[in-house]
């Protein structure tokens, strides 16, 4: 597939997502049960991409010890329980993971 | 009844906070997709047919990672399953309008202009109420646009060294937040995670992603059912 297909296929899929329960949707089709488990979609997906980017390192070889984005996450996600704000996380985030590798 | 263009300007400032994150989120987004090898033309495109910050990452680095096309495909719709749930909200506050209005709002409905237009729905009851969202959607497709654009050109300025790919799981980890306050949902977060971190080098087809979503949402569904009957 060219990369350009490719490109088309994913926006398509994606559209097609956010336009299908709006056009299809007459009120109460969705019962509450299928609401529900929706809503633990972004728990169930984001942690697939931020794991594996934070443990593994770019040939997929889990990294333990010695690997500061364990330590800066974990800081960022503890600024982010305490202050639900989004910006303060992300910037808490990549400020200690520059303090651990430039300054420590 | 405000006018139109009011409700479309107080949309976009509703989601001008959550506009600072998606920044370097764009950036990053430009600067990886040319290290990656797509081409300008290709990154720009991405941008302005998909305009999906989560969908364009995931098709970077399952790409990169050497995945089929169609493990690519699936994955970025399972990433987007979410806006199944934005849709069968907003549903309920633009059954009535055109199919013309469908077709652009389902353009703009976006994490961002869902989260703060979801609210806004709840407290107003106008008609047109649905510029909001416009607002909002259009607020963060040039800032995505504009970001991406700047990736591009920025690219080879940026030092590698930065490590500023490690902005992406951290504006996952972000989105979250809330989340984390929630037991079932810290559940689902841990086992999707461990699945993704420990298939990712056995899961054939670089399928990680989807195995790990639905091992998480069905480890949802089995604890909503356990702690309703507790």
């Amino acid at each position: 597939m060219s990369d350009w297909a490719l490109i088309i296929y994913c926006g398509l899929i994606t559209y097609l997502t956010r336009f299908f329960m709006i056009a299809l949707l007459k009120k109460e089709m969705f019962n509450d049960k299928a609401r529900e488990i929706l809503s633990y979609v972004p728990s169930a997906i984001f942690p697939a991409i931020i794991f594996p980017a934070i443990f593994l390192d770019d040939f997929g070889v889990f990294q333990f010890e010695d690997n500061p984005k364990i330590l800066a996450a974990a800081i960022a996600m503890i600024i982010g329980i305490l202050s639900k704000n989004i910006i303060a996380t992300i910037f808490t985030g990549l400020a200690s993971y520059w303090f651990l590798i430039f300054v420590v | 009844m405000n006018s139109n263009f009011k409700i479309f300007l107080k949309g976009i400032t509703d989601v001008s906070p959550l506009m600072i994150p998606v920044v370097p989120f764009g950036l990053i987004f430009g600067i990886l997709s040319i290290d990656i090898g797509f081409s300008p033309l290709a990154t720009m495109g991405m941008s302005l047919i998909i305009f999906g910050g989560a969908s364009q990452i995931i098709l970077l680095q399952l790409f990169s990672g050497g995945a089929s096309s169609l493990v690519i495909i699936s994955s970025v719709g399972a990433v987007n399953s979410r806006h199944l749930l934005y849709g069968a909200v907003v549903s309920e506050h633009v059954s009535d309008l055109k199919l013309i209005w469908k077709i652009i709002i389902s353009y703009f409905l976006i994490d961002q202009a869902f989260a703060v237009s979801n609210e806004y729905f709840k407290k107003y009851k106008e008609k047109n109420k649905y510029f909001h969202l416009i607002g909002g959607g259009f607020t963060c497709w040039v800032v995505w646009q504009t970001t991406t654009f700047l990736g591009i050109i920025l690219g080879a300025a940026i030092p590698e060294k930065l490590g500023l790919s490690f902005a992406i799981p951290l504006t996952f980890l972000a989105i979250l937040v809330n989340d984390f306050r929630k037991f079932i949902n810290v559940i689902v977060i841990i086992v999707s995670g461990l699945v993704a971190t420990f298939g990712y080098n056995y899961i054939p087809y670089k399928a990680y992603v989807i195995v790990a979503a639905f091992t998480g949402l069905f480890v949802a569904m089995v604890l909503t059912k356990v702690i309703k009957k507790i």
